[in-house]
């Protein structure tokens, strides 16, 4: 059993969580994730680690389907049956020179590891992180502090500039020499923002996320195409060069499951409200 | 036989084979000559004393039976199940030249299912030496070692990646063969010798490699997990599928059972199965539990799968559809499956591994109309921790190079099972791994 140490809800279905899991916080580098699993009838979900203080890991996940609605309702002290990893690759942190780390959404939560391992490496870090409108945006303040330059962006012009983080980065790409980009988010928000460093020949780092089970390159579930070759995100990624992947295959497998996503949440939603529970730890 | 009938076990998951009764059993035992010089036992990848275990049957001893059994096995109602007898002790009894062997495996799962719904007795333990070793894995391989380690007086930790111990047994293997209830109670009965079982601990990233270097001995046990894939047009398609994906996806997370377990997996009503090996014949046959109509598609004869018979007969009592001599070159559609392209194979010369070898025959392709696939066409050695720890030196396949007692290339460092055989079977996995615990025990006393 792996004990949620502390659950805050940071924006409108996006939650905080501090999970103690000593094998995971003492080995745990950027852009690795972790497998959970609820309870025994529970779905294996891969969450980003997004930060590690001592024997505790950070995930910040959205609600959007059966597994991570029932995750939002744990509190403090709740627990989890089975939290697996640091699994994947670690990001591949260098001193570059000058790199450039980009979030959308929910896919923010996976920046400040990154961002900060960057910076401890040598690099000049420029942080640039979008979400729809200002109410969405999550973890300026930490950004803020481990990133040397920081631009906002939201879709509706709520906070910060009004656009899209690819609006920022072509600024950047033509007023200065940047070495490397990281980008994560939702897989259309990658390859919209990776296609815009393609004509400047910046290597871009996207973090892929297939549905997947085990996590140890047992399955064959988290397989994606790149460079025209199939690879295991779980073990030989997540993170891969942006301009060698093949999104709208990404985006084709994420739909496998829809039909049956729905019918889980749907039958989670009936049964919660037959019960009077609701998310009631995070008022 | 005490097989349930095909048309009722297609409806569930409950094992086809009932086992025998107390009565049978004694029969089945009265058979054996108690040879002088056992072929029987010569034919045992563990040398399980037969004789001595089938005369405790005879006997009516059933609880002796099993204590004689688990000296050599720890996993014997497993064993009893999943062991291909047919080509190890039960192919070589002598009787099997006039009449018909003794049914050695069935007698050894009627024994350990007695023992395991009366009192299970655990073999003696030595006093403990102080020594630690590490397990990674807790499959049939890392299983047996820990057995085997334990009870000669060694701290033994099993570190496993999934959140349940039993490898193969437990995510591969279908209940409807291997019931995972008997698969828990004989990996309880390791763990009663006071072992420690690590689950979700993913070696060489949960715990960093010189930690695990750090123990006084360390048996890798990490098995054959990578699915190998074609490589044919469409294979990316939704509702293709690994045979290790479909199987843990029912076997591990329940999706058989969805939506009172989270986890989905997709029903097809076509499905082909690609290969012919054991792995294939599970992957159709929950398939065709699932509900589906299932073609099996396999490149040789009916002869050259290398599936056990007896799967093979389950298989097609079952309805399941064998296209032999048929090899598949494309998966059609445009996001799902639709269907797939596939030749006709002749069988001509003999190939390498001492089989006939299928060439296509032009223009005899055609299209079967599925919508889904599973590929079952092998696994290949997991790669992960195996390629973390410096200085371990591996074979071509990826598998970790050996000795016959599981020494690798590092002095303190053994491994067996899959990972350093490529993928074989449950029963050769525990004897490479009883010879490896034989050698490290010496080792550490050694020293
Ligand atoms: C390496 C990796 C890191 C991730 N990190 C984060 C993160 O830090 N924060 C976050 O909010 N989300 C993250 N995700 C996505 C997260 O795993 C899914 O949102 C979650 O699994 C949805 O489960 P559900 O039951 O709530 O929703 P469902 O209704 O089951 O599914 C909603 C969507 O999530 C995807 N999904 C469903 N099951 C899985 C699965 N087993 N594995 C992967 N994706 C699945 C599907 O494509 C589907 O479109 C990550 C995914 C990967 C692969
Ligand atoms: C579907 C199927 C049906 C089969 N049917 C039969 C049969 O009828 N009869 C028969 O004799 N054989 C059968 N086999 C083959 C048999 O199951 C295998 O040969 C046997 O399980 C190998 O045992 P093992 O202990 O080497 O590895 P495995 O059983 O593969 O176990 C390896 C374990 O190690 C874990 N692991 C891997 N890497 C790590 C790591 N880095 N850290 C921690 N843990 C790790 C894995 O999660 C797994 O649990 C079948 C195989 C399959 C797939
Ligand atoms: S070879 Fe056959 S008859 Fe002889 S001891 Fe073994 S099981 Fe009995
Ligand atoms: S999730 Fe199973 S291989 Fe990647």
């Amino acid at each position: 059993m792996y004990k949620v140490e502390l659950a805050t809800k940071l924006a409108d279905r996006v939650y905080e969580y501090w999970i103690r899991a000593p094998q995971v916080a003492q080995h745990a580098r950027a852009g690795q994730f972790i497998i959970l699993r609820l309870h025994e009838a529970g779905e294996r979900i891969p969450l980003t680690i997004s930060a590690v203080r001592g024997d505790t890991v950070r995930v910040i996940f959205m609600a959007v389907g059966k597994t991570t609605e029932e995750l939002a309702t744990l509190g403090a002290g709740d627990s989890i049956k089975d939290v697996v990893g640091p699994l994947g690759k670690p990001s591949e942190i260098e001193n570059y020179g000058t790199c450039c780390v980009i979030g959308g959404g929910v896919g923010i939560a996976s920046t400040p590891l990154i961002a900060k391992e960057l910076k401890e490496a040598g690099n000049h870090v420029i942080g640039i992180i979008g979400a729809r409108n200002a109410d969405l945006l999550i973890l300026e303040d930490e950004m803020r502090e481990v990133c040397d330059e920081l631009y906002i962006t939201t879709d509706d012009g709520s906070k910060g500039v009004h656009g899209f983080a690819s609006d920022i980065l072509k600024k950047l790409l033509d007023e200065r020499q940047i070495d490397r980009v990281w980008i994560i988010g939702p897989a259309i928000m990658m390859k919209v923002t990776s296609g815009v460093t393609i004509p400047y020949g910046v290597k871009t780092y996207v973090s892929l996320n297939p549905i997947m089970v085990d996590g140890t390159g047992m399955c064959g579930s988290c397989r994606v195409t790149v460079g025209g070759e199939t690879k295991f995100a779980c073990v030989d990624g997540p993170e891969f060069d942006a301009h060698q992947v093949d999104f709208a295959e990404l985006m084709q497998r994420q739909r496998i499951y829809t039909g049956q996503e729905k019918v889980s949440l749907e039958r989670f939603a009936e049964h919660r409200c037959r019960c009077g529970e609701g998310g009631h730890h995070h008022e | 036989m005490s097989d349930r009938p095909a048309d009722v076990r297609i409806h569930d998951f409950k094992e086809v084979d009932c086992g025998l009764s107390p009565a049978e059993a004694i029969a089945e035992a009265e058979r054996c000559l108690q040879c002088k010089k056992p072929l029987c036992v010569k034919g045992c990848p563990v040398c399980i004393d037969i004789p001595a275990f089938i005369r405790e049957i005879a006997d009516g001893n059933f609880p002796a039976a099993a204590r004689a059994l688990k000296e050599q096995n720890m996993l014997p109602a497993i064993c009893g199940r999943v062991c291909p007898q047919e080509t190890q002790c039960e192919g070589v009894c002598i009787l099997g030249s006039k009449e018909t062997p003794i049914r050695i495996g069935a007698l050894e799962r009627f024994v350990a299912d007695r023992e395991r719904e009366n009192d299970p007795s655990l073999p003696e333990t030595a006093k403990p030496t102080g020594k630690r070793v590490a397990v990674v894995g807790s499959g049939p391989a890392g299983l047996t070692a820990a057995a085997e380690l334990a009870r000669a007086g060694h701290a033994v930790t099993i570190f496993e990646s999934l959140h349940e111990a039993g490898g193969v047994l437990t995510y591969g293997i279908p209940a409807f063969r291997l019931p995972k209830d008997v698969v828990k109670a004989e990996i309880d009965q390791v763990l009663a010798l006071g072992v420690r079982l690590k689950k979700n601990h993913l070696a060489g990233r949960s715990v960093a490699t010189d930690q695990l270097l750090g123990y006084d001995a360390v048996f890798l046990a990490t098995g054959a997990g990578l699915p190998a894939f074609m490589g044919i047009l469409g294979e990316n398609l939704n509702g293709v599928y690994s045979a290790n994906e479909f199987l843990t996806r029912v076997n591990l997370m329940h999706a058989d059972a969805f939506p009172e377990f989270d986890t989905p997996v997709l029903h097809g009503a076509r499905v082909a199965v690609i290969g012919g090996g054991n792995v294939a014949m599970d992957a159709a046959r929950v398939a065709r539990r699932l509900g589906a109509k299932v073609s099996l598609i396999y490149r040789r004869g009916e002869e050259e799968m290398p599936a056990r018979k007896a799967e093979v007969g389950h298989a097609k009592e079952e309805g399941i559809e064998f296209l032999t001599c048929t090899n598949p070159t494309r998966i059609l559609g445009e996001q799902c499956v639709t269907g797939i392209e596939c030749v006709k194979m002749s069988l001509c010369g003999i190939d390498a591994s001492g089989r006939p070898s299928p060439k296509p025959i032009e223009g005899s392709e055609f299209t079967l109309d599925v919508d889904m696939v599973i590929q079952a066409i092998g696994t290949s050695p997991n790669p992960l921790l195996v390629s973390l720890i410096p200085g371990l030196e591996r074979g071509r396949k990826g598998n970790v190079v050996v000795d016959n007692d599981g020494r690798t290339s590092i002095p303190h460092v053994y491994a067996g099972g899959d990972i350093a055989t490529g993928a074989a079977t449950v029963i050769e996995a525990m004897g490479s791994a009883k010879k490896a615990a034989a050698a490290i025990d010496a080792m550490l006393k050694g020293e």
